[in-house]
């Protein structure tokens, strides 16, 4: 409610408001749909339209710390599927899933812009680069606390 | 007396640790007593340098990297200034071969000045294109886009002048200049760069377009994989109100917006309906966003690097810029040299450099040391170079000739370990996973092209196969409604091409036995 009233009045407020409502929750759950639809006077299957179409809208929360290993081309010249194949194995993981205990999700993301240091990956919004096996422990570390 | 020093606070000098440097260079210098100011500036661009540390000296800045955080007690073992004698020294950062033979120009201040420093800007020479902007009036200001030559950075290479005059010759209650930042393709990073290391360039670039076409409301729209880019660019948008340069004084206002995660949102309308906050799927052109675009208004979209680099147009003169390049390409062209290569970062230089140059030469080949084998050039839409043709210069034209882009000007190498097959198959994946759906050429060719090229990685009638690729791509690339589906034809067949011998497989099944 706060975070609709937040951007009354601007231009096109859709996408900042479902940013700001994932930063606040964890997700866009489903009852903010219906919500928003009433607040922006849309329909459900607009508001649904553009929470489905984009990749960071998640309609579940992810776990407490979110891994995302780079996939394009610039990674993948410097063996980065090799790489996220063995981070994903040392936390038992598959691409968009979460461990059991809820601690970390790992997911793909095409390009961080960190190319020209490849491997790289965001932890958490902070930008890791040059990977090599010793960063797995690094990020081990930063996710068991 | 207190010494400047300098660390970057790019996100690609952070990812591998300048934090740290920073932080252990503070700490080490209150142990010794050393009176020091560290001042967080962008990157130079030369990350395989990075973290780098320049220290200021009588005789200008002295550089050494890469520097990890347990070599900050030797390096100030000695005190200040740092002996030019340590094993970590660079020397003077312009006389590094990889900055010295670069133009700089649309980032002559990045990795020099405090991004978040309206003096420093200032100080080297921000404001005096937009000065000399209001000095001449919009319409000599459209003028001088027009001279210069710029071309649309983002891949496109529209000429910019010509764009503002048709937004500028439109008649509407509002317009609106777009800045797109959305800097998908893979091996780019001149936007984030220049978000973080001299966003008031980008600013007074807007300023400029806004003037000369009588917009007062701006949008970045920056991709949400750029955190550290959104953070320092919506800070300069704050201090650019405080000091005059963007508000109501000013003519414009400046909002930013935050992707969602969408490759297709860097196609301009796609862009502009993400921004009016709804699904992002292309519009047919015409009506050009020129004549109707963002709210249905006339609106000027362009690439991040074609406005940051209006300012130096405007300061220096449309002949300045003109002077430099070759042909139809004017001017300069930041290169963006990624992936497998030894030497990776930004190089800014005219555009006619040749490819052989900046991979072998400049890049310095590959980083495994294994040979070259082939070149990605403009992102996940460019074409794959073999040696063959690394004579092309770098030209909007010539890249054309040669069935490729240059796109937003990234460059990815890959050694001789690359299976070009499964980089045809990532291409069609890659617009799979990104097509917005609206076209079927690009929604269901690429899943086709996937299974196709799959078929073709188990040896499956090769041949016919093959044809059907070739076949698929052709209606991709004329049936498509944009670039996504349109340009995938260009990694696919350029691999196929170039590289036939990864595409004739055994069969799986006697590969088994």
């Amino acid at each position: 409610m706060e975070i609709v009233r937040r951007h009354d009045g601007g231009e096109g407020p859709l996408l900042p408001i479902l940013h700001d409502l994932q930063a606040a929750f964890g997700s866009v759950p489903e009852p903010a749909i219906r919500f928003l639809a009433e607040a922006l006077n849309i329909t459900r299957a607009e508001v649904h339209g553009v929470v489905s179409f984009y990749h960071d809208f998640r309609r579940e929360p992810a776990g407490r710390h979110v891994l995302k290993l780079c996939r394009a081309e610039a990674c993948q010249s410097v063996e980065g599927e090799a790489f996220a194949r063995r981070v994903l194995d040392r936390f038992g993981l598959d691409w968009g899933s979460t461990t059991p205990d809820g601690r970390l999700t790992i997911e793909a993301t095409y390009c961080l812009g960190l190319c020209a240091s490849a491997p790289s990956a965001m932890l958490d919004g902070e930008p890791m680069a040059r990977l090599n096996d010793e960063s797995i422990d690094e990020i081990a570390r930063e996710v068991s606390r | 007396m207190t010494t400047r020093l300098f660390v970057s606070r790019d996100a690609a000098a952070r990812a591998v640790g300048a934090d740290k440097v920073a932080a252990a260079l503070r700490e080490e210098a209150g142990r010794r007593g050393i009176e020091i100011d560290i001042v967080r500036t962008g990157s130079r661009g030369l990350f395989w340098l990075e973290p780098m540390v320049e220290a200021e000296t009588p005789d200008g800045r002295i550089a050494f990297g890469p520097v990890a955080a347990r070599d900050v007690p030797g390096l100030l073992a000695g005190g200040l200034p740092i002996g030019t004698g340590h094993p970590l020294c660079l020397g003077r950062p312009e006389d590094i071969p990889f900055l010295k033979r670069q133009t700089r120009l649309t980032f002559a201040r990045c990795g020099i000045v405090d991004p978040l420093s309206f003096a420093d800007w200032r100080a080297h020479g921000g404001g005096r294109g937009l000065d000399r902007a209001r000095s001449l009036g919009p319409a000599k200001t459209l003028e001088e886009v027009t001279r210069s030559g710029l071309r649309g950075r983002g891949g496109a290479g529209f000429p910019t002048g010509i764009k503002w005059q048709t937004v500028a010759d439109a008649s509407a209650d509002r317009k609106y200049i777009v800045c797109n930042a959305d800097e998908g393709d893979s091996g780019t990073f001149a936007d984030r760069m220049l978000l973080e290391g001299d966003p008031f360039a980008l600013i007074e670039g807007m300023a400029i377009a806004g003037f000369a076409v009588g917009a007062a409301k701006g949008f970045v729209y920056i991709r949400s994989e750029y955190p550290d880019a959104i953070r320092t660019f919506g800070h300069a948008v704050r201090l650019a109100e405080a000091g005059g340069l963007l508000g109501p004084g000013a003519g414009l206002d400046i909002e930013v917006r935050v992707g969602a995660g969408a490759y297709v949102c860097g196609e301009e309308t796609a862009l502009l309906e993400s921004i009016e906050g709804r699904r992002g799927q292309v519009r047919a052109k015409p009506p050009l966003p020129a004549h109707r675009g963002l709210f249905g208004r006339p609106t000027v979209v362009n690439n991040l690097v074609s406005l940051a680099t209006v300012p130096w147009i405007l300061a220096e003169g449309a002949e300045a810029y003109a002077d430099f390049g070759m042909g139809r390409s004017r001017g300069t062209m930041p290169i963006q040299l990624a992936g497998n290569i030894r030497h990776g970062g930004l190089f800014e230089a005219a555009f006619g450099v040749t490819l052989g140059e900046l991979v072998d030469e400049i890049g310095g080949g590959t980083r495994s040391g294994r040979p070259v084998r082939a070149v990605q050039v403009g992102g996940p839409l460019g074409a794959y170079f073999p040696r063959a043709l690394f004579d092309t210069p770098f030209d909007y034209e010539a890249f054309t000739t040669r069935e490729g882009l240059i796109g937003h000007g990234g460059v990815v190498v890959f050694d001789d370990t690359v299976d070009m097959a499964r980089q045809a198959r990532f291409a069609m994946a890659f617009c799979a996973i990104e097509s917005c759906g609206k076209c079927t050429p690009c929604r269901i060719g690429s899943t086709r092209g996937v299974e196709t090229i799959d078929k073709i990685i188990r040896g499956e009638r090769t041949a016919a196969n093959l044809e059907l690729v070739e076949d698929l791509c052709q209606t991709m690339k004329f049936g498509s409604l944009c670039a996504l589906g349109g340009f995938t034809p260009y990694p696919v067949m350029s691999a196929i091409r170039h590289f036939p011998e990864d595409f004739v497989r055994p069969p799986v099944s006697a590969a088994a036995e």
